[in-house]
């Protein structure tokens, strides 16, 4: 007996596993659900436009050469009282352009939730298996760790470790490392769902004859939980993964519109946001407008693809 | 249930004895305190009258005990940022924290439950539709968004309401100050309140919906309505009554994040409250106002979750009899 089955010829297979998509049931209710399109398109054309950002934009607002302070607050589609510059969706106090702002600070945004998700799921599986799998007293450390810190919200939590990193970490680096502690400070924050899941799916295949086989040819156990297991708890785990998503793109919104995230330098569409509600007295709706109806386009898209995503992978609950 | 009671009791002292360390590892690790208290004329012997002062030369677990023991008897040391003691600056702010937080409680329970079992008992009427496709938006919404949304519409575009402050306030005892009682502390309430509840009202309406729709279908629903019983004595005295175990849990756990998601609001509102106060400390690294509040607000989370665990014995009869022997 070998360890690996023979492999199959990758042309043929690559093809079937295409076809087999198309005629999943998967594919099926995608095709049927017009939200799951809506959202599906939404989010794509928003990832699409902030991965090619600098290809689409119309300037660099990181570049302060290309800023000219004359060109604040100019209306959307309306030529500027100074300079006569016209911007589709106006510029902010700066001067700078909104709609190549908002492309550069939805990537950061999009940047930051997505590093952070992943990073929660490492964290979350990890020790998800180890806990399933192991048991005993390493299972009631994790676990009770875990009920600890569900108990606080995890926006909190991650303000906490925000804090302290900044503490830690010298005044001349703090604006470069922001980013890096945001995305440690939502992710730390929020490996728990994943780390429960893992571990009632691991709970349950692990008393099943193909692991009893797989231990019985001596494979390692981190072989077993890594290759045998974790492929058969993965469909769960995507479906936290999207909502962790949007949740982790709020939570990173948040962060900064309340100054503890993305600085200044590097805007996130939390901090353009944060910017937006002084001016709202004064009539310039638009600073806060096309940020915030943004991030509501985001967040609103990738949660509504997770709840579908959550009823097609889980027919119990349908 | 006495050894139950008394095992919770238990754990929720180990959480807050970690939840110590962690606060006093982050006063003891994270930044000198004795850079922070001296200035920069000082000499190695003032360094050393303070370290020996402060107890700083004494093992890690001497200064955790003194640490708790401080804390304890409400001593949370010296705000680096404002120069004076912590506790009296959290005393101060506290009133505004717990007005608006009482207030957005009630809120998103009342409203919560009401529309919870409106759009069980009406589940196919236009009105429930509506209710439930604005409630998934509400749950999308960042509430920082929110908070600017409603300053943008009756602030702004009507001017019917302030957009931040608390208004004027009434001084009751030595150190509650209250904005309950003039009508510029009323007006200033509302639209925080409305922020800070909304998300909860949500949560509370969609698992109020659900669990009544679970229990509508019961036999023993049948049976009350086949027995002639009034509309009303089923749908609350039979229906309702029956779905209060979960909504206890997650009305008690939402209290502690109604507290902590004041923070956001407080923000928008610049509601000079204990959360206003908690983001000033991250964002001047305020160690010892950080330490302290996460203390406090952790005080509050577990004390909930032990109540919560406890009501449910006196919720749910079924839970007396093998509660003991679960964990």
């Amino acid at each position: 007996m070998t360890d690996t089955p023979a492999p199959m010829p990758t042309n043929s297979r690559d093809k079937s596993r295409w076809k087999r998509f198309r005629e999943s049931d998967f594919f099926y209710a995608f095709k049927r659900s017009p939200v799951a399109i809506i959202s599906f398109t939404v989010v794509s054309i928003l990832v699409l436009s902030a991965v090619c950002a600098p290809l689409i934009a119309t300037t660099n607002p990181f570049d302060p050469a290309t800023l000219n302070l004359m060109d604040g607050f100019t209306p959307p589609m309306e030529p500027n009282a100074f300079t006569g510059n016209t911007f589709i969706l106006g510029t902010d106090d700066q001067g700078r352009d909104l709609y190549s702002t908002i492309l550069y600070g939805m990537r950061i945004s999009l940047f930051v939730g997505a590093a952070a998700v992943l990073l929660a799921m490492v964290i979350g599986i990890t020790l998800g298996l180890i806990s399933g799998y192991f048991g005993g007293w390493t299972e009631t450390i994790i676990m009770r760790v875990a009920d600890v810190q569900l108990t606080f919200p995890s926006i909190l939590v991650a303000m906490l470790i925000f804090g302290v990193a900044k503490g830690i970490t010298p005044v001349e680096y703090r604006d470069q490392m922001a980013i890096w502690v945001l995305i440690l400070a939502i992710g730390l924050s929020d490996w728990v769902q994943f780390a429960r899941v893992v571990r009632g799916a691991t709970l349950v295949e692990r008393n099943k004859d193909y692991v009893a086989a797989a231990r019985l040819i001596g494979r390692s156990p981190w072989a077993i939980m890594i290759k045998h297991i974790l492929p058969n708890a993965l469909s769960p785990v995507l479906v936290i993964a999207t909502i962790s998503l949007a949740l982790a793109i709020i939570a990173e919104a948040t962060l900064s519109f309340l100054g503890v995230g993305a600085p200044p330098t590097q805007p996130s569409l939390g901090t353009l946001i944060r910017i937006g509600p002084g001016f709202l007295f004064s009539g310039e709706w638009w600073i806060l407008f096309f940020p915030a109806g943004t991030l509501l386009a985001l967040a609103l898209s990738v949660n509504l693809l997770g709840d579908w995503l959550r009823d097609a992978l889980n027919p119990r609950l349908r | 249930m006495a050894a139950f009671i008394i095992r919770r009791i238990g754990q929720s002292l180990l959480v807050l004895l970690i939840v110590g360390l962690v606060a006093f590892s982050m006063f003891r690790f994270v930044g000198d305190p004795i850079d922070n208290m001296l200035g920069q004329e000082r000499t190695i012997e003032d360094v050393e009258r303070l370290r020996t002062q402060l107890g700083l030369d004494q093992p890690f677990p001497v200064q955790y005990f003194k640490f708790l023991e401080n804390a304890v008897q409400g001593n949370f040391g010296v705000s680096y940022r404002q120069g004076r003691p912590v506790a009296e600056i959290l005393l101060e702010r506290a009133p505004a924290t717990l007005e608006l937080a009482a207030v957005s409680g009630i809120l998103a329970i009342l409203f919560g439950i009401a529309l919870g079992v409106f759009t069980a008992i009406r589940r196919q009427g236009a009105a429930a539709n509506i209710i439930m496709a604005t409630s998934l938006i509400g749950v999308s919404l960042p509430t920082f968004l929110i908070g600017i949304l409603l300053i943008y519409l009756f602030s702004v575009e009507l001017g019917w309401l302030p957009s931040f402050g608390r208004g004027d306030t009434v001084k009751l005892g030595d150190w509650w100050s209250t904005g309950f009682l003039t009508s510029s502390g009323l007006k200033a309430l509302i639209l925080p309140a409305i922020t800070l509840g909304l998300y909860q009202m949500t949560l509370i309406m969609r698992l109020v919906r659900s669990e009544m729709l679970e229990v509508l279908r019961q036999d023993y629903i049948r049976f009350a309505r086949a027995r002639g019983l009034k509309d009303r004595a089923v749908n609350f005295r039979h229906a309702l009554k029956n779905t209060m175990v979960p909504v206890v849990t997650v009305i008690g756990l939402q209290l502690g994040a109604i507290i902590a998601f004041a923070i956001i609001t407080e923000t928008v509102f610049q509601w000079p409250g204990v959360g206003l106060l908690f983001i000033n400390a991250i964002q001047f690294v305020d160690i010892p106002v950080m330490a302290a509040y996460l203390m406090l607000i952790s005080v509050m989370f577990v004390g909930i979750n032990l109540i919560v665990d406890i009501l449910y014995v006196f919720i749910d009869p079924r839970l007396r009899a093998d509660r003991s022997g679960a964990h």
